[in-house]
């Protein structure tokens, strides 16, 4: 765990490289290039990338129209803008139409910090999982989201990625294979799991750890994505362990927490708690002073599972 | 365009508003005031100008009808019906359980299907989208975007129309069905587009105003688009056109014909077709 890569420097660097291999892939932005990194592809490629301006809705009409002539569109923005401002777009012209658009959004939950509430999308997993025919990823470290980012342009159909933010401890090695839907036991342990996706996999590792030295085993699960849910690891981890945990850098409803407990409550009912933003807004400060005001630190995840 | 020809596309507008009563009067709702205004600009694109095969609807090289209008769905698949991409008894499946012919339109549920719409302003984006791949590939196909009057009150649109200007693209030509009425009431009540030329024109288009059922005056139109300019047509029409008692009426936006009222307007569009016919 040495390497601390920022995901969207990963997620820029990424989609050149795929530029290089794969011609039929096409950025399209909103005025967002500099920030989402972008910029990369946009200067090596110049005639597979559009900057539409600050239009998001109108960002992804061209998208999806792109993609009816055979073109692999990136949609490229914060995640508080795409699903935020243009839901309706991607619901009717990219999931309903069922094309093969991939939304990758930077940016996410409070890890955006200063910028304050208005930018902390923690409901963009919350919307996208409800759509039919998506596929969202929620990757944490530099090899998943590179490896994340290349199976959402190898799978055909519409794909969000949630890249995130904050730099992240490294999990995993070039040889690991993803797969889509299988989330990956980064920690075994039998007394209790946790289960986290994007930035807080490392709190819940560090939390683990920390847990260990005082006996207690604990599981960490890293939710590579939100749906598909890994059905077959809740209901071991469910099975295997007394209590399971999730944490998240979302609104407690309609995110992981959501997911997991969708899977016990019908297939193996256990205790599932969750950490993440309760029914409220963020607001500006850094994201280590917004995770600690706001219950997401390790911390409080072993807190709580002193809670009975 | 021949005189034969204009005959000739001026009795399949009767027919094809004969199939969108018969159509709507056998499946109990539909869109008949936007689908009658409209009616004219979609036979000339799909009988006349349009490079489409029924044959092979996907081929590459083919030209794109996007109809951002969805709820003018009944108009759109009764005409794609008598082009051919699928039979005509079909359209008695159409807003039922189990059919390919949605209240709104969805992209490939049947043949020649390009577009999914009902939520409003989002099709001009989309005919951009297919028109800077088109280029992209070296095609030479156009995207045509019928867009409603009262449509342009969505954001999106304008959106569209400022990148379509900027990028001067010469393969996608937004229409606009300017029937003058939207659901509740006239356009002009509800949100007022005052002269929609003099608007669109300074995002960098030649704007055409033309008597949008006048299939001689469309075809001047659609042949007078030069090459390197951004072209949009503002089609003058009459919401409900071709019924009398269904023009320039609000309520018959979604009205349902009744019995007398099916007697009515079919054989007003029989007296049309006499005329046409003599």
């Amino acid at each position: 765990m040495t390497n601390w890569i920022s995901p969207r420097d990963v997620f820029g660097k990424t989609i050149a490289e795929i530029g290089e291999i794969n011609e039929k892939v096409f950025v399209v932005s909103a005025d967002l290039a500099a920030a989402t990194k972008t910029d990369i592809f946009a200067k090596k490629f110049k005639d597979r990338y559009i900057n539409v301006g600050i239009c998001e809705q109108n960002m992804v009409g061209v998208a999806a129209g792109l993609s009816r002539t055979g073109f692999i569109p990136v949609v490229s923005t914060f995640a508080c803008f795409a699903p935020g401002r243009c839901y309706d777009q991607i619901r009717q012209s990219i999931a309903y139409s069922n094309l093969n658009v991939k939304v990758i959004s930077t940016h996410p939950g409070l890890s955006v910090g200063s910028d304050g509430a208005i930018h902390q999308s923690l409901d963009d997993i919350a919307l996208m999982r409800e759509l039919p025919n998506f596929i969202v990823l929620t990757p944490s470290d530099e090899i998943e989201t590179k490896k994340a980012i290349e199976k959402a342009i190898e799978h055909k159909g519409p794909v969000y990625v949630r890249v995130g933010r904050k730099e992240c401890a490294a999990y995993f090695k070039e040889e690991w294979s993803y797969e889509i839907g299988k989330w990956v036991t980064l920690k075994e342990g039998v007394d209790i799991t946790f289960i986290a996706h994007g930035c807080m996999v490392e709190v819940a590792y560090a939390a683990a750890v920390e847990l260990q030295k005082q006996g207690m085993a604990t599981r960490v699960i890293n939710a590579t994505s939100i749906k598909p849910v890994d059905k077959e690891i809740i209901i071991k981890a469910a099975r295997e362990t007394k209590k399971i945990i999730t944490i998240e850098d979302h609104f407690i409803n309609g995110g992981l927490f959501s997911a997991v407990c969708e899977v016990t409550a019908s297939e193996f009912p256990c205790r599932v708690k969750g950490l993440g933003v309760m029914d409220q807004f963020g607001e500006s400060g850094s994201p280590s002073e917004l995770y600690k005001k706001y219950g997401l630190t390790v911390k409080d995840l072993i807190k709580e599972t002193q809670q009975k | 365009m021949l005189k034969e020809k204009i005959k000739y596309l001026n009795q399949m507008a009767i027919q094809i508003r004969k199939d969108c009563i018969e159509t709507q009067r056998e499946v109990g709702s539909g869109h008949l005031g936007g689908s009658f205004s409209a009616m004219e600009s979609m036979i000339y694109l799909y009988f006349h100008k349009m490079n489409i095969d029924i044959k092979s609807p996907k081929k590459e090289d083919r030209d794109y009808f996007i109809l951002s209008k969805g709820h003018a769905s009944l108009g759109y698949y009764c005409v794609l019906a008598r082009v051919g991409f699928f039979p005509i008894e079909e359209l008695s499946t159409y807003r039922k359980i189990n059919s390919r012919l949605q209240g709104h339109t969805q992209i490939d549920s049947a043949p020649g299907i390009e577009c999914s719409t009902g939520s409003l302003g989002q099709g001009l984006s989309f005919g951009i989208g297919i028109a800077l791949g088109l280029k992209k590939k070296g095609l030479n196909g156009k995207v045509y975007v019928m867009i409603g009057d009262g449509e342009l009150e969505e954001g999106q649109v304008w959106e569209a129309l400022m990148l379509l200007g900027h990028l001067k693209l010469d393969n996608v030509i937004p229409i606009i069905d300017y029937n003058k009425l939207q659901l509740d009431d006239s356009v002009d009540n509800v949100c007022s587009l005052n002269n929609i030329s003099e608007r669109i024109r300074p995002f960098g288009f030649t704007v055409l105003d033309i008597n949008g059922h006048n299939f001689e005056k469309i075809d001047d139109a659609c042949e007078s688009i030069k090459e390197g300019e951004s072209t949009a047509i503002v089609m003058h029409t009459v919401k409900g056109k071709g019924v009398s008692f269904m023009e320039n009426s609000v309520p018959w936006h979604s009205k349902k014909v009744n019995n007398e009222e099916y007697i009515l307007a079919m054989e007003e569009l029989r007296l049309q077709e006499v005329l046409i016919n003599d």
